[in-house]
């Protein structure tokens, strides 16, 4: 633990010792350690609300009125009502959920299964060229999407599949498979030797040592691997916005019909928003612990 | 991106946990393509949709056509390079994608370190504290962008004003009057919950020992704090920075949600640019020269984050 301001509590040793500094310290030691707490208690918690108010004004505002939505004033009491949830559920909200949760998820799912299969490759059975490979996966990641979207544009128009959930399940399964690949590949890197030498020695074929052995080993980091997977997909709005329209458009770009700001319609933004970015604040607060794990690829633990 | 920095080749024969007794043996080829089996179809999908389309760019963008007008294309040497050199409008995007991408990161990644260390103290509360704290990250951009703008921003009822009421500020409109700044401030809100993440899992990695016998030799918390952690957070800083700066480069979502590039071009960096040259201007090999110019510029960026991240992976070892 790092300390700033750090005082050493005052241990029962200190107190035995004779010397009169210590003994005067000790009146003071008694109330600075309180005094600090209740100042991080403080500090940390008015960041946090600060922080966290725009989330939380996003959820309140979505169970008000229009009229109780827009005022100045804001409005901190009132009746909750469910009526705005109501409406943008009338409205159409469906197939853009649907369409959301199928790129999300289908993607999420291929890239386990692709990203299993090269980390396996790049770490426990490593190829020849294993370092160059692992590397080249981690630069895709950093092609920025402007520079492709016109081929992948006009390639999709070509073939037919413009405004189609499969090639924007794809395209998300490409986005997030760098990310798979190497952190997979760090859980598999903590596997102990030894279980894959008696493997070896059984003579198993790839496949079934991956299935037997390896993913009951690696299952807690695949899932969180996928729920970090599943985050990028979901939030995803260039890819989306440039490449569906009205069959394949997913839950992002149903809020582009928010961007103009005519009449009362904050409360009824504000439940949609909630609703849009629900699934992924539950499952980013689930996969807390392996957040910065994704977010670095893996690089920090 | 279709650079990779490989180290030496050397290493590469030490693969980790990799019986060194058999491999001298050449293996015969269809057990070669057996092994690599497992890669190649992640390979193949992330190739086919993000390498050859990137390569089809390059191509683009020595054409001259536009999507309008399909079947009509011809070639058109470096006329896409030279018009977007000359274009003002890209020239105030290549400097307004330096001057936000620069301020959010210096800002978040500063505010991010401040956390880190309130983080990293013990008081009541703190794992929730902490989960407040990176939700902003979470929130779906696209919606956050929308409750800034209209809840945020907004010069009649938005909450910025009247938090600021009490200091005389009235009325302001965020969005048009200072565009600018309401997209750093969005985008600070957003990526300091980043920065913030990586700092303290690198805090959380320090040696107690050193620290604690430091203090035994009567080293002050100051003194511990310039002379050993910030020297042991060094490389967490530079990889969230570097890590901050690729993404925060390719910032798009509040962009087109919140101030359409606007007023004027006031707001419009890179990748909105070159969006709105596809899609609202059709105009196919100036969108892709500008793409390829943007390839070139972040290949120098990962270059250099590559090269840190594959630093901290030989320490694994």
């Amino acid at each position: 633990m790092t300390a700033l301001i750090s005082n050493p509590p005052l241990t029962e040793g200190d107190a035995e010792l004779p010397d009169p500094p210590v003994r005067r310290r000790s009146r003071r030691g008694a109330l600075r350690p309180l005094l600090r707490t209740g100042t991080l208690v403080l500090v940390g918690w008015a960041v946090a609300l600060v922080f966290f108010f725009p989330v939380l004004w996003m959820f309140v505002s979505g169970f008000k009125q229009e009229a109780q939505a827009a005022t100045n004033p804001p409005t901190f009491f009132f009746e909750p009502t469910l009526d705005q949830f109501e409406a943008i559920l009338g409205r159409d909200f469906l197939p853009f959920l649907l369409n959301s949760l199928m790129a999300s998820l289908g993607s999420t799912v291929l890239v386990i299964i692709l990203g299993t299969l090269a980390a396996y490759a790049l770490s426990l059975r490593p190829i020849p060229g294993w370092r160059d490979s692992l590397f080249f996966f981690l630069s895709t990641r950093f092609m920025p999407p402007a520079a492709i979207i016109l081929p992948l544009y006009v390639l999709a128009n070509n073939v037919g599949v413009l405004d189609n959930i499969t090639m924007l399940t794809l395209i998300y399964t490409a986005m997030n498979l760098p990310i798979a690949v190497w952190m997979i590949r760090s859980f598999m890197m903590e596997l102990p030797k030894g279980v894959l030498e008696a493997a070896k020695v059984d003579g198993a074929p790839f496949l079934t040592e991956i299935r037997k052995i390896i993913l009951p080993m690696i299952a807690p980091g695949l899932a969180a691997t996928a729920l970090i997977c599943f985050i990028f997909a979901w939030n995803e709005f260039f890819f989306a916005v440039s490449m569906t329209s009205t069959q394949a458009a997913t839950v992002p770009v149903f809020l582009t019909g928010f961007i103009t700001s005519e009449g009362l319609f904050l409360a009824r933004l504000s439940a949609a928003a909630t609703m849009a970015a629900f699934p992924v604040i539950l499952a980013g607060w689930i996969a807390q612990k392996w957040l910065v794990r994704g977010l670095t690829m893996g690089a920090v633990k | 991106m279709t650079t990779t920095v490989s180290p030496s080749a050397a290493r590469e024969r030490r693969g980790p946990g990799r019986p060194q007794s058999r491999t001298k043996v050449k293996r015969p080829v269809r057990e070669r393509w057996v092994r690599r089996g497992p890669l190649l179809p992640g390979l193949l999908v992330v190739v086919l949709l993000t390498q050859i389309p990137f390569v089809v760019t390059i191509y683009y963008s020595f054409q001259d056509q536009n999507l309008l007008r399909p079947g009509q294309s011809a070639f058109a040497g470096f006329d896409n390079y030279v018009a977007i050199l000359g274009d003002p409008h890209f020239r105030g995007a290549v400097f307004l994608s330096l001057f936000l991408t620069a301020s959010v990161v210096v800002l978040a990644t500063v505010l991010g370190i401040a956390l880190a260390l309130l983080l990293d103290q013990k008081f009541l509360g703190r794992n929730l504290v902490r989960t407040l704290l990176i939700t902003p990250f979470l929130v779906m951009p696209a919606a956050a962008a929308l409750i800034w703008k209209h809840a945020m921003f907004n010069p009649m009822f938005g909450i910025l004003n009247w938090a600021l009421s009490p200091f005389g500020v009235e009325r302001v409109d965020w969005g048009s009057e200072y565009p600018l700044f309401s997209l750093v401030l969005m985008l600070v809100w957003q990526w300091t919950p980043f920065m913030m993440l990586i700092v303290l899992a690198g805090l959380q990695s320090q040696d107690t020992e050193i620290l604690e016998a430091a203090r035994m030799d009567g080293a002050g918390p100051v003194r511990m704090f310039w002379r050993i952690t910030l020297p042991h957070l060094r490389q967490f800083i530079e990889l969230a920075v570097v890590l901050g700066t690729i993404f925060i480069v390719n910032t798009f979502d509040p962009i087109y949600l919140i101030t359409q590039g606007g007023p004027g071009q006031a707001t419009t960096n890179l990748p909105y640019f070159i969006y709105q040259k596809a899609f609202r201007a059709f105009d196919v090999g100036e969108s892709a020269a500008a793409g390829v110019l943007v390839v070139i510029g972040t290949i120098v960026i990962v270059t250099f984050a590559l090269r840190l991240v594959s630093g901290m992976f030989r320490e694994e070892k």
